[in-house]
């Protein structure tokens, strides 16, 4: 069946709502409108108020009273509005949410989810179009993912749910109405990476919102006889060095890209990693092509800010000319 | 041309009196506003666990100035509020504390030992939290208000909470200080449980300072009169007397587990020593303000009670002699032989299952640190 992102992130929370009554999703106008985006659509009709939960508008008050409900048994399903909103709740993240399990030696278990539309690209004003993913990489104890795909969404979310750690769940928020197939069973572990496209090359590694672009990128490269491997990280954290380094072990070239800035970024976890480990596998250096180190920019300038095809490929021909 | 700054009020804005049960002298009144019969509380268990609440403080502030302690933060001067606030719990009911509730925390049975470990730096918890219905502590200031506010959104959907079976219905009890209340989270806390008629009650020991910030510095009106702005009903009762405070607790938990909603409690106390045992308080406050606030001290005015009620007995005076000398040497032993942890606890319940990278910094860290010292290293 063929849906957008939107559909299917709305069917995988349907299912998971379904599948266990301890399953709530709470956030701000998520019950009667169905979530800005309409991710979480008809579901407040179809289970209720007590299952689809309109919050008071307070993120630190979201991601604080999830915490209270998993430990009283419950498994809540955050949404945070948008990515620029998350920051009043990083203090219940950061100092809460994500080291309880550790602090009480494993006797408290917090499977939260909270979901975030991130990214840029919508045309969007101030705020609308972060990228945060690092904030909480950095962060142990929550579990990071993005999903690229219809499919991807439909079964990341409900593993997400079902996982008994907390998850940062990143949905690039310019594909959620992207249209794809979605099959009736995950690919692979929540935490997995996945080949994308297969090349022999150069490994071009992206995550979210910037998969679409690192494919469109490596099939202009093929016009230009460039054999390039798409890597679909999905997991941050922890990430899956295993399929990154078994594909630069074909290619002996990597190539990073992601919408985040530059500095400190994600490119630079995994440019460090393949250095440190993969260093007489390498051909070439590690390359990135990020976000630059500014505030997001006002939408006018976003499309020359975000890593584009034509950045891909430039980054692919340095690699290259190595 | 200059403008004209208002500053605080250096005073606690004054407020209506806080209810009082027994007043310093140790005389006993009644208030229709909080019925409680005397006759019906243990009275010399009350005064028992006060006493070795203290004593747990004490010997606690000792083992930090002989080194065995990293910080204490003393709960001096609290002891009524915190020992009448827990003799109104259930057993079901769950509480989450703040940093300082060691009076609370030995009321529901934990042993005291486990409250060191976290000031010894030998574990971050301590304890298991269902086990006794009482959270970790909470260092962060106010976000433990949410986290009771969500549990009792757990308790409303278990159907746990206004079901009219006594032997189900279950609330929940927050702890936190005056400086807590200025915490956008704790503004949060009050607005969700309001809106939602949550079974929670919000028990602030304002003990007049924050580190050195007097209340003033965070509010123009007191404690109590704040949760009328929420929406609930907020009660002021001398923390220094235990039966006010054990009342108005029964009373708010009693609302809250029969669907009545939350309260803010105030109980108007004074935190005696420093903050902690790293703070110096005669930076901010004089020694008159301390000596006058300790005249009121809780357990003398209970104690005084009990004299002229004839119920301090040779056997209760020798048997509570003897409790505090075991828990001294139980504190003091347990301390010492708190077991440092090993080297790869930090790594351990980070996750429910260890991902591969951990395991592969677990390994290389245990490695290292099996070698021992390096050449050049400090020995
Ligand atoms: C969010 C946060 N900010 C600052 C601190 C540092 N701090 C620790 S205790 C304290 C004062 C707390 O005062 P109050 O809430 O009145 O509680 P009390 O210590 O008096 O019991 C401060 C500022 C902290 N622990 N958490």
């Amino acid at each position: 069946m063929t849906v957008s992102m939107v559909k299917a992130l709305n069917d995988g929370l349907r299912q998971a709502l379904a599948d266990d009554p301890h399953v709530l999703l709470m956030g701000e106008d998520i019950g009667r409108l169905g979530g800005v985006f309409r991710v979480t659509d008809g579901l407040r009709k179809e289970f209720g108020d007590l299952r689809v939960v309109d919050t008071p508008l307070g993120e630190a008050g979201i991601v604080g009273a999830a915490i209270g409900l998993a430990m009283r048994g419950y498994r809540p399903v955050c949404e945070i509005q948008f990515d620029g909103f998350f920051y009043p709740a990083a203090n219940q993240i950061i100092t809460q949410l994500a080291k309880l399990r550790h602090r009480s030696a494993g006797r408290i278990s917090l499977p939260v989810v909270i979901r975030i539309p991130y990214g840029g690209g919508i045309g969007s004003i101030e705020h609308h179009s972060e990228s945060p993913e690092t904030y909480f990489a950095h962060t142990a104890g929550l579990k990071v993912v993005t999903c690229a795909t219809p499919h991807d969404a439909f079964h990341m979310i409900q593993q997400a749910v079902a996982d008994d750690d907390p998850v940062v769940f990143l949905e690039p928020k310019r594909h959620y109405w992207t249209k794809g197939e979605v099959g009736p069973a995950p690919e692979l572990p929540l935490e997995r990476a996945v080949v994308r496209r297969e090349g022999t090359d150069v490994t071009l590694i992206a995550y979210g919102p910037t998969v679409p672009v690192a494919l469109e990128a490596a099939d202009v490269a093929a016009d230009e006889g460039r054999s390039v491997e798409v890597v679909d990280l999905r997991s941050l954290s922890p990430w899956d060095i295993t399929t990154v380094r078994a594909s630069v072990h074909r290619t002996g070239r990597a190539v990073v890209a992601h919408e985040a800035a530059f500095s400190h970024g994600f490119g630079a976890e995994v440019a460090a990693r393949l250095q440190d480990e993969e260093f007489h596998f390498l051909e070439a250096p590690v390359v990135r092509v990020t976000g630059y180190d500014t505030p997001y920019p006002p939408s006018r300038l976003e499309s020359d800010w975000l890593p584009g095809v034509d950045r891909i490929l430039n980054a692919i021909d340095r690699s290259l000319s190595y | 041309m200059a403008h004209a700054v208002q500053l605080p009020p250096s005073e606690t804005p004054s407020a209506e009196p806080p209810i009082q049960l027994l007043d310093p002298a140790g005389n006993l009144s009644t208030d229709e506003r909080l019925p409680l019969d005397p006759a019906a509380v243990d009275l010399p268990a009350l005064y028992r666990d006060m006493t070795l609440a203290r004593r747990l403080d004490t010997e606690a502030i000792a083992l930090q100035r002989q080194g065995e302690l990293g910080l204490w933060p003393s709960l001096r001067g609290q002891e009524a509020a915190q020992v009448g606030a827990a003799y109104a719990l259930g057993g079901r009911d769950m509480v989450f504390p703040t940093y300082r509730e060691h009076g609370v925390a030995w009321c529901r049975g934990l042993d005291p030992v486990s409250l060191l470990g976290l000031f010894r730096g030998t574990t971050l918890g301590g304890w298991d939290p269902y086990a006794h219905h009482f959270n970790l502590y909470t260092l962060v200031i106010g976000a433990q208000t949410l986290h009771a506010v969500g549990y009792a959104m757990g308790l409303y959907r278990d159907g746990s909470t206004g079901s009219g079976d006594p032997d189900r219905d279950t609330a929940v009890l927050a702890f936190l200080g005056d400086g807590a209340l200025s915490e956008g989270e704790t503004n949060e806390a009050f607005v969700w449980a309001a809106a939602q008629n949550l079974p929670v009650v919000f028990f602030c020991q304002n003990n007049q300072w924050a580190i050195s910030a007097p209340y003033s510095v965070q509010s123009r009106i007191p404690v109590a009169r704040r949760a009328s702005g929420f929406g609930f009903p907020g009660i002021r009762v001398d923390g220094n007397d235990v039966l006010a405070c054990l009342a108005a607790t029964r009373q708010a938990l009693h609302q809250a587990r029969t669907g009545g909603g939350p309260t803010l409690i105030e109980a108007v106390t004074y935190r005696v020593n420093a903050h902690t045992t790293a703070d110096d308080a005669s930076r901010y406050r004089t020694a008159e303000e301390t000596e006058d606030w300790t005249a009121r001290d809780p357990l003398e005015r209970l104690r005084a009670h009990l004299e002229s009620a004839g119920a301090l007995t040779d056997e209760y005076v020798t048997d509570l002699e003897q409790r505090e000398r075991d828990l001294a040497e139980r504190l003091r032993a347990g301390c010492r032989g708190l077991a440092d942890p090993d080297a790869s606890s930090p790594f351990e319940h980070t996750y429910a299952r260890m991902p591969a990278d951990l395991r592969r910094q677990l390994r290389e860290h245990l490695e290292f640190v099996s070698t021992g010292p390096q050449d050049g290293e400090r020995t």
